[in-house]
């Protein structure tokens, strides 16, 4: 049995955030769930798709954000307990469903999670997704611990079926990769059956619909305001007339410097946990009986702007600061050191940190960027790429995904991303604007998502570029999840359809579309060289498993491979693949590790000497 | 109750977030509040994994600069990488065996003498414990058993307070059975290393 599934109520147990917002789900009995896959929630939905295959709960892989709402959009109006969980850049794909759900509402309870990745551990920016609930008219619930992201998902549901309005939870990497013991509760049981009652002046938003529903989300939220005001998710911590308001993880450390700084006693600290709208009237009474109040929030000035404007309208003059140069940035995330020397700043009191050992005389230390993986087929294909257009002025659009690290030394193939499927469309751009050659990358999952809407534009307006399509059979970046193209059956699972990424392309009116095997290196060389000759949209699949995902499957028998001594030092295998099972012996003689060697006899077949053999065994 | 502060740095593969798991368990035995947090994105392609385990009463689940009680290191170059992390009061316990960098394994770039990063973690902190935890681990029976001879070294020092059989316990309940002997063994070797070091 799945451990998030053990109906044990009051076992303690070890969770990671995500495991615990996951489990926080199937106590409040979801029934529906869906998403697209991006760090850091993953293994919110990875717990849920497994749990989804021992019960009978509804779990999907979406296509995208876009679609993943939108699926759970016709759940949670069929009256479901619904989840739809995603990475705070999926929530820009997914922005449009999302404004005008707000509009129709729901029937069933329905969470929309927002996973936010402070200091960019693994996203291309660190937007602050609480303006979603703002600009939305959407409740929002922001929980500062992972016990509390357990139990608060669970009021989310509740929360989302007494106003009829789906709810939208935000994290923050703090919580969703932090460990912490939690209790198991009850599981509700799932209602896993809906039924869509016809309601065309709530769900059909023609604009004479939709005016009337504006109206109607207002009210809600005026609703909302009052059941924030009265939430136990907003309460005052301490008591004295210096006033702390800290949400999310920035809470703890600063309910950590309030003890460190000797202000108990003095310090109070307000935090919103229902945090759209915010409380009013207990920030109002709360900035009643303060001298000054210090905002301590990652991000932007959300809730800073906010009590600034419950002041004015209150004439209440007390200096209220968050943001400021000298003290909080909006950059990256919070440390307890920092919050606590803000904290003793901005309130006059002494603080003694500890001083960081001095670094100034350590010796260089080299760098461990993260790297392609021994045998990764892209690293093959970006080679054979940049063989086959050596002579040409290239530029390479590149996509969200492990290919993305194509843009280090000394592949260094990826000179543009944006966002998920930009490779496609921006190739479209670059084509036009310049008369440069413009080959772009995209990885399977990532055309899927949003590539497709790219190559269709390029075809309708004749644009002039290579795409070449890293076909390697899974989702690789986020941890191996399915996508479209993906046998189900390698996951030991039936009664799913699969996509065809040539028939696709093929349909798409690609009038140039070309295969390769990426590690047959010049077979493959040639025929990239006719696609790049080629006057238009050319598209190369570059089909290899993700070798990650081989090796966990045993989908290959693994043949290490060699040096012999036939080699003559011109090391052209380290210096344009760079495969990470290569390194110097004592000898200062290019070797191979053969614990990591997969075999994908690529550095084979680029040696000038033909020194590297297969290992006998 | 007093907070303790540790932070583990690894190489990816090193076994970091079973060593953290681990810790927690012997946690929730002694009845001592924890709370942890990891970094690992890019953990599977070569990168540093970094814990952050909070023991005690603080509510905080990370670790500011120059506030480690303990470093734990799995890796010489990235303990003395996290030196950053410690105060002139922190008890450091690293690895000795290298895992070099992509970088130094092909010749562009240099791996600092393992002798001078462990002077110069003496001079800094308050006390280094250097084991070769590799020899120690392949002794056990399994090179996949650093993290536990090196929990091993972390617990005979004494820093974090927990008695051996708590984190023996805390093993047996984390470890899968088939591996359960050779971490045992991985674990007093490690014990053992610290208590001659």
């Amino acid at each position: 049995m799945h451990k998030l599934l053990q109906d044990r109520p009051g076992e303690k147990i070890m969770l990671l955030g995500n495991e615990a917002i996951a489990r926080g789900a199937v106590e409040a009995g979801v029934a529906f769930a869906t998403t697209y896959p991006g760090t850091p929630s993953s293994e919110i939905s990875l717990n849920l798709f497994q749990m989804s295959q021992e019960t009978d709960l509804y779990f999907e892989y979406s296509t995208n954000e876009k679609v993943a709402l939108e699926v759970a959009a016709a759940a949670a109006n069929s009256g479901l307990r619904t989840f739809c969980m995603m990475k705070h850049v999926g929530l820009n794909v997914a922005a449009d469903p999302l404004m005008t759900l707000a509009y129709v509402g729901v029937t069933g309870g329905m969470v929309i999670l927002s996973a936010d990745d402070p200091a960019m551990f693994s996203s291309q920016n660190e937007q602050d997704n609480r303006y979603y609930a703002k600009f939305g008219n959407l409740p929002m619930m922001e929980p500062s611990s992972v016990a509390e992201a357990k139990e608060m998902i669970k009021d989310a549901f509740e929360l989302s079926e007494s106003l009829k309005q789906p709810v939208l939870m935000r994290t923050t990497t703090r919580i969703n990769h932090s460990n912490a013991f939690v209790t198991f509760g009850e599981i509700k049981p799932r209602d896993t059956r809906g039924r869509f009652e016809r309601d065309p002046h709530r769900c059909v938003t023609v604009p004479a619909v939709s005016r009337g529903l504006h109206v109607k989300v207002l009210e809600k939220m005026k609703n909302a305001a009052q059941l924030s005001d009265d939430s136990s998710y907003n309460f005052v911590q301490g008591e004295g007339s210096l006033g702390i308001i800290a949400n999310g993880v920035s809470f703890y450390y600063a309910a950590d410097a309030v003890k460190d700084l000797g202000l108990t006693g003095r310090a109070k600290i307000l935090r919103p946990g229902f945090s759209n709208p915010l409380p009013e009237k207990m920030i109002a009474d709360f900035l009643a009986g303060c001298e000054k109040v210090l905002i301590v929030e990652e991000g932007e000035p959300f809730m800073e702007e906010a009590v600034k404007a419950i002041a004015q309208e209150r004439g209440i003059t007390i200096p209220i600061k968050g943001k400021s140069d000298d003290l909080f940035s909006r950059l990256f995330e919070f440390d307890p050191a920092m919050v606590r020397k803000n904290m003793a700043a901005f309130f006059n009191v002494a603080v003694t940190p500890k001083t960081p050992v001095d670094t100034s005389d350590l010796p260089e230390i080299p760098m461990r960027p993260p790297n392609l993986c021994s045998g990764c087929s892209h690293r093959a294909t970006f080679y054979e790429v940049k063989q086959a257009a050596k002579e040409m002025d290239v530029i390479c659009p590149t996509d969200i995904g492990c290919y993305t690290l194509g843009f280090l030394p000394p592949l260094s193939t990826g000179d543009f991303v944006i966002c998920m499927g930009s490779s496609v469309s921006t190739a479209c751009g670059f084509g036009k604007a310049t008369d440069q050659k413009v080959v772009s990358f995209v990885g399977d999952s990532t055309f899927f998502h949003s590539g497709i809407t790219g190559l269709v534009n390029a075809v309708f307006n004749n644009h002039n570029f290579t795409l070449v399509i890293l076909e390697n059979d899974i989702t690789a970046m986020t941890g191996h999840q399915p996508h479209p193209g993906v046998d189900m059956e390698r996951f030991g699972l039936s009664g799913y359809g699969r996509v065809n990424i040539e028939q696709l392309v093929r349909a798409l009116g690609v009038e140039h579309v070309s295969i390769i095997k990426p590690f047959k290196v010049n077979k493959s060389i040639d025929t990239i060289k006719e696609a790049l000759a080629f006057k238009g949209v050319s598209v190369i699949i570059s089909q290899e498993p993700c070798a990650l995902y081989a090796r966990s499957l045993k989908l290959k028998s693994i043949r290490p491979f060699v040096v012999t001594d036939k080699c003559a030092d011109h090391r052209d295998c380290i210096t344009t693949i760079a495969c990470p099972s290569f390194y110097l012996d004592k000898d200062n003689r290019v070797a191979i590790d053969a614990n990591t060697c997969v075999g994908c006899a690529v550095c084979a077949q680029i040696c000038p000497e033909n020194a590297i053999r297969p290992l006998k065994q | 109750m007093e907070t303790t502060r540790l932070i583990i740095v690894a190489v990816g593969g090193q076994g970091n977030l079973l060593a953290s798991k681990v810790l927690g368990e012997a946690a929730l035995i002694a009845g001592v509040p924890v709370r942890m947090s990891e970094i690992h994105g890019m953990a599977q392609r070569g990168g540093v994994v970094e814990s952050a385990i909070v023991f005690g009463d603080a509510e905080s689940s990370i670790i500011s600069d120059g506030e480690a009680d303990i470093l734990l290191g799995f890796e010489p170059a990235e303990t003395l990488r996290a030196i950053k992390r410690c105060n002139q009061n922190t008890q450091v316990i690293t690895n000795t065996a290298p895992v070099p960098p992509f970088t130094v394994s092909v010749g562009l770039g240099t791996y600092p003498d393992v002798e001078e990063i462990k002077r110069l973690i003496k001079t800094k902190t308050a006390g280094l414990v250097a084991i070769d935890a590799m020899s120690l681990a392949r002794e056990a029976g399994s090179p996949m058993s650093v993290n536990i001879v090196l929990l091993g070294a972390l617990i005979q020092t004494g820093a974090l307070g927990f008695d051996r059989e708590v984190v023996e316990e805390a093993i047996k309940r984390r470890v899968k059975p088939a591996f359960q002997e050779v971490n045992l063994t991985a674990f007093d070797l490690g014990f053992k290393a610290a208590a001659s070091a």
